[in-house]
């Protein structure tokens, strides 16, 4: 009987624990002190752990500017390492905030699947690589290849619609691991992989032999990729989109991490003076304090910092920005932020 | 007024009226607990936007499977992606199931023979296969079997029809033409007649103790009328063999390396399992049942096939069971080595392009339960097939 009498309790209790709707997240995350952030599991560049379990990479840099424009301290972050097959379902079941992943933004995700794209903070497009003994010189050539991929990317279907769409015959072989893919590539089982480009840069400096490999020229896709948080939610949205809107308008008007504390001394500029927190009170709209964008300049650095410090030539992924997308829009690129007023 | 009340009162206190009470009561918390459940998932899958139904079945799937056993194109729907994983899954675990069941049957005899290196060899399989992980196995035996294989343009080649290479094993393909049709009616009909031989077989040994070689005419039956009949309708099969073009060979039957892999590894693992359950079984049938056999001049075989194993199955086949339901399970660690099983294709793919994982992991769980429960019910018709006469 007694026994019956508790697991009734604990029946009821459950019952009533099952929380029916959620609360603001921005609320939730000022309480707590700190805000989970989905991250892949290591992508050079983009979110890579080092020896020390500190985590780096331009897809780090937005958890760490969003953390930055709410606390003031950009390390208040948790990251959650997520393969892409798992990332949508950490995000919707609360176990994350923020999905800093390189996602692509597609009409499906943001529509269907409870997901709001919060920008865009790297514009890629998927490519191939392929031994450069195969001599194949471009994609044209992969009719009837054997193309090893990634689970749970719009990679899966950009290359079903590149075969299509120009009548080749093809075979996927599909890993639900990115180390897999490559170690799949690596011992021959396919003859080229596919991913974003970007991705493909920094996945080769995990091969055997890096030089061995080519990139193709074509370029199959358009991936644009930025954080995500859930749909529902505009004010932690906001918070999210203007944090990554505020490092790309403070390199537009020559803010950077090593000038800031001059510049924000000497301005006379009013958009640098928003920036800087002097003018204008754009932290009471975002529910934050006014120095939130000066914080991200000052503590993780605008754009251009975080681009040069983890992709840019001079690393070991070497993704060079002027001439692609990713450059501002004054110098040829698509990289247009709205004004932060 | 007395009586019926002490009536009510007694039927209160009454232990069985009490006991259906508290499980009417079970049951109702029960049902409230799985309505709220489903009724605030409903509401929050709505409040965050998710897309929930069954419609996304219909729609193109828009992605490829490397190994489909029916016609699959990104023009196929998701209901079609389905089915190609299901039936992937199946031929994996079908074919597992096969070579697990006769290298556990050896490798289970083995282990009780008197020749102190077979049992040796049989035990120290059994030890290591057992007590390895089944993910690291399928990783050895996939990258082993990768690394060792040569390029397509290097391919081992048997007759120029047989090609194995690092992207699989290429034989050829029969294509049966017109009027190959009557064959096939000509084979299931001397197979139902074949059945038919066994049974009357059977029936006549036990009444009259003469016996009738069963086994050599039937094959004989369907082999002989198999053939005539080829040769009759003049040949309506031919072959399509694999050829070298561009990376890769084209035509023909392909084995794409994941398959062989995983099935080697589910073979193996699940075999030394099956092993102890066949040692057991053997081991369960007393001594005396030899010996009496001998004593009536059985051979050695004979005492085997009609004497122990019939015996040990009834002991075999529940803990067999477990292990068929095993590898069926375990398959869908495919997804680690790239095989497009059920979970990857479905639960994977599909799954990231809809969203939708409610519906789809409910699917693919209803399945693996199906899966399950069709095994289990074949195999306790086997059993109560084996019984003994008598027994309950």
């Amino acid at each position: 009987m007694n026994t019956m009498r508790i697991s009734f309790l604990g029946l009821v209790c459950s019952v009533l624990m099952v929380p029916a709707a959620f609360a603001g997240t921005l609320d939730t995350v000022k309480s707590q002190g700190f805000f989970n952030c989905g991250v892949s599991q290591g992508v050079p560049g983009f979110s890579n752990p080092d020896a020390d379990g500190n985590w780096s990479g331009i897809d780090v840099d937005v958890c760490r500017a969003v953390s930055a424009a709410i606390f003031g301290d950009p390390d208040k972050v948790k990251y959650v390492p997520l393969t892409a097959k798992e990332r949508f379902t950490a995000l919707q079941a609360g176990e994350i905030d923020v999905l800093s992943r390189n996602t692509t933004w597609t009409l499906s995700r943001d529509a269907q699947i409870g997901l709001e794209f919060a920008g865009v903070n790297f514009y890629d497009g998927q490519g191939f690589m392929v031994r450069k003994d195969s001599g194949i010189t471009s994609a044209m050539e992969l009719d009837g290849a054997s193309v090893c991929t990634n689970l749970g990317t719009t990679t899966e279907l950009n290359m079903a619609d590149f075969f299509r769409a120009n009548g080749m015959a093809y075979e996927p072989v599909v890993f639900e691991k990115a180390d897999e893919v490559v170690n799949a590539y690596d011992e021959g089982r396919c003859d080229t992989y596919t991913t974003d480009k970007s991705g493909l840069a920094a996945q080769r400096t995990k091969l055997a032999d890096p030089d061995a490999h080519v990139v193709l020229p074509e370029t199959i896709s358009k991936e644009p990729l930025g954080p995500v948080v859930r749909e529902g939610d505009g004010d932690w949205a906001d918070v999210v989109r203007w944090s990554l809107n505020a490092m790309i308008e403070a390199e537009e008007f020559g803010l950077s991490q090593s000038n800031a504390k001059t510049e924000c001394a000497l301005t006379s500029n009013p958009v640098v003076a928003r920036l800087c927190g002097k003018e204008g009170g754009t932290g009471a709209g975002l529910n934050l304090g006014d120095s939130w964008s000066y914080d991200i300049v000052t503590k993780v650095g605008n754009y251009g910092d975080v681009y040069e410090k983890h992709v840019g030539e001079n690393t070991p992924v070497g993704l060079a920005r002027a001439g692609s997308p990713n450059a501002s829009y004054k110098n040829g690129g698509v990289l247009y932020a709205p004004p932060a007023r | 007024m007395e009586t019926d009340k002490s009536k009510i009162g007694s039927f209160l206190f009454n232990r069985s009226v009490q006991g259906v009470f508290y499980q009417l009561i079970t049951l109702g918390l029960v049902a409230l607990g799985i309505y709220y459940i489903v009724t605030n998932t409903a509401r929050n899958m709505l409040e965050r936007g998710l897309a929930s139904g069954f419609h996304f079945l219909g729609v193109e799937s828009q992605f490829d499977i490397g190994m489909t056993l029916i016609e699959y194109s990104p023009t196929s729907t998701y209901f079609d992606s389905f089915i190609v994983g299901l039936l992937n899954t199946l031929l994996v675990a079908g074919i597992g199931i096969l070579f697990a069941t006769i290298i556990g049957f050896t490798v289970g005899i083995m282990r009780l023979s008197s020749n102190w290196l077979i049992a040796k060899i049989a035990e120290a399989y059994v030890e290591i296969l057992r007590n390895i992980p089944l993910l690291l196995q399928i990783f050895f035996w996939y990258f082993a079997v990768l690394r060792a294989l040569p390029k397509p343009k290097q391919s081992l080649e048997l007759y120029d029809s047989f090609f194995l290479n690092n992207r699989g094993l290429f034989i050829p393909d029969t294509v049966f033409g017109e009027g190959s049709s009557i064959i096939f009616y000509l084979l299931w009909l001397t197979i139902i007649i074949s059945i038919g031989i066994f049974i009357w077989a059977k029936r006549r040994q036990n009444s009259t103790g003469e016996r009738f070689p069963a086994f050599y005419v039937s094959t004989a039956l369907i082999l002989g009328t198999f053939f005539i009949s080829l040769a009759a309708t003049g040949f309506p099969v031919s072959f399509e063999y694999p050829e070298l073009k561009g990376f890769n060979f084209k035509g023909g039957v392909k084995l794409i390396p994941e398959l062989v892999a995983l099935t080697f590894a589910l073979a193996m693992y699940t075999a030394s399992f099956i092993a102890e359950v066949v040692r057991g079984g053997i081991m369960a049938v007393s001594k005396g049942q030899t010996e009496a056999a001998k004593s009536v001049g059985l051979k050695q075989n004979l005492i085997l096939r009609l004497i122990i194993i019939p015996q040990a199955l009834r002991v075999i086949v529940p803990p067999l069971t477990n292990q068929y339901l095993n590898l069926t399970k375990n398959s869908s660690l495919a997804a680690a080595i790239a095989y497009p099983d059920l979970v990857l294709v479905f639960a994977g793919t599909a799954l990231m392009q809809t969203g939708q994982a409610i519906e789809i992991i409910g699917m693919v769980m209803g399945v693996y339960l199906f899966l399950s429960l069709f095994t289990s019910l074949i195999m306790n018709l086997f059993n109560r097939f084996m019984k003994v006469d008598g027994e309950r």
